[in-house]
């Protein structure tokens, strides 16, 4: 029997620039920042006073009392998946057939720091009885697959920073393996809390570059020096091929692989030698039977830390060999900022419309490219994509060492 | 302090659209928290502190199964509080 074939069928997001995927990739290809100086007070206690918030917030999207017993990731993860399904046309499917996977790489994080107040202030009576469902990690899967009443399984996938593209390919395979027909996978984040940016500024991993936060993300910039904390969700529809035609559904592209490997080699550095990398990229060309000649988009993980961006470009240049000419690699964290456990999927989200629209988007903020960079960056304004069948891949990195590289084509 | 009935009622109304969503105006006496007002298991224990806190009495948990209507715990918050 042939491997059963995945397909994109809808699309959902909410972003720093904007709070569906229509004005999130008009700003995305004008090259649009996102990152904004925060307005509470809290920013005067630590070194970085910016971050990037969605554009549009979920009190606009959603009713009052379905909020206030949701934490904010979860609010994320039904705005964008609400608008993925019915972007995939409301599909009637069988409910033993559908799957949720939707990763966060921190989860329910300002709830717990929210209720840890109520208890310090009013004892256990203040804590609310929805605290443990709006922390756990599986919240936001959990409550789009009741939502949609999904009974072929509903998982969360934990890497940090590589755990929305973890959930697209975990749920790639649930499809392949025949447990599901369709599946409403992504990932998103809510962080933006004086706690988790405090640990962040700790690791010396966020830029402090207070004076300009629009220009403060700037992967291979040569004067990065951290990222920007980002927020907000991606959300794609995955369905087996033939059921998709079937009901005659808009097919944007294929998820044709993924490759997955470890570092092991430390629980916050990257490898400056890459290899781990450079594994995932080719276990995902094998198993999407390409070859380095057919991709022509990269959308880089490049947060704009110093050492990160350099260890994934050579990375990419080693993996791709001379290949890496013809591959055009936005780095989008320079508009949206780092969205954590939501950013492979909203890149993920990127890929398929840059499939789609046959553009590149651009990679802003690099003022002099670091010489040490020597991969094919677009820069500044997005880039067309050759006609005929094409491919691109999405990196996606996290601390403790995850690598994931999903792999996209044409149908 | 004594309550009156009536403001207790005005009260939980109030409290069961801020937590459940629905519109006091439909709250009324003989009304079952879980089955006529969306009130879970969850946040009946967001209405029992709410009451708590705004009429000044102590509601135990082992008195939270017997307030099936919102009438049920009018006659429980005036008759806690006297």
């Amino acid at each position: 029997m042939s491997q059963r074939r995945v397909v994109v069928t809808g699309l959902g997001a909410t972003t720093p620039l904007g709070g569906d995927v229509a004005s999130t990739w008009a700003a995305l290809i004008a090259g649009k920042s996102g990152v904004r100086l925060l307005t509470e007070d809290w920013r005067e206690l630590l070194p970085v006073h910016f971050a990037a918030r969605v554009a549009t917030e979920p009190a606009d999207q959603m009713e009052r009392v379905e909020m206030r017993r949701l934490d904010r990731s979860e609010q994320f993860a039904l705005v964008a998946s609400r608008e993925a399904w019915k972007d995939a046309g409301t599909p009637d499917v069988d409910k033993e057939r559908l799957g949720v996977v939707i990763a966060s790489g921190i989860g329910g994080v300002i709830t717990l720091l929210d209720q840890f107040d109520n208890l310090k202030e009013k004892g256990a009576r203040g804590v609310s009885p929805h605290t443990v469902p709006m922390l756990m990690p599986n919240g936001p899967a959990a409550n789009v697959g009741l939502e949609l009443q999904a009974r072929a399984g509903v998982h969360t996938p934990v890497s940090a920073c590589a755990s929305g593209a973890e959930a697209i390919g975990y749920a790639l395979e649930m499809i392949r393996s025949n447990r599901a027909d369709v599946i409403v996978s992504g990932g998103v984040e809510a962080a933006i809390h004086q706690l988790p940016m405090a640990g962040f500024a700790a690791m010396k991993a966020l830029s402090t570059r207070n004076d300009a936060p629009e220009r403060a993300s700037r992967p291979y910039d040569a004067d990065r020096d951290g990222f920007v904390l980002g927020e907000g969700g991606g959300i794609l529809i995955l369905e087996e091929y033939d059921h998709a035609k079937a009901r005659g559904a808009k097919i944007y592209c294929e998820l044709v692989g993924q490759g997955l490997s470890s570092d092991g080699y430390h629980i916050a550095a990257p490898d400056p030698d890459g290899s781990g990398v450079q594994r995932a990229i080719k276990f995902a060309l094998k198993d999407a039977n390409l070859s380095t000649k057919d991709i022509v988009h990269l959308n880089a993980h490049a947060t704009s830390t110093p050492a990160g961006d350099v260890a994934e470009a050579n990375a990419l240049r080693l993996a791709l060999g001379a290949d890496s000419d013809h591959v055009a690699v936005s780095a989008t964290k320079s508009m949206t900022g780092h969205l954590l456990g939501g950013a492979g999927a909203i890149e993920s989200v990127f890929i398929v419309k840059a499939l789609q629209e046959r553009l590149a988007p651009p990679t802003i903020n690099i003022e002099n490219l670091d010489p040490a960079v020597t991969i094919d960056v677009v820069r500044d304004t997005p880039r067309s994509l050759p006609a005929g069948q094409i491919a691109a891949l999405n990196d996606s990195f996290g601390f403790g060492g995850h690598n994931v590289v999903l792999a996209f084509a044409t149908l | 302090m004594a309550l009156l009935a009536a403001d207790v009622l005005a009260g939980i109304k109030e409290i069961v659209e801020e937590v459940a969503g629905i519109p006091a105006a439909s709250i009324e006496l003989d009304k079952n928290f879980t089955d006529d007002l969306e009130v879970d298991s969850l946040s009946m224990v967001e209405v029992v502190v709410a009451c708590e806190e705004r009429f000044g009495v102590k509601i135990p948990d082992e008195k939270v199964t017997d307030l099936a209507t919102v009438g049920d715990a009018v006659n429980f918050i005036v008759s806690a509080a006297v």
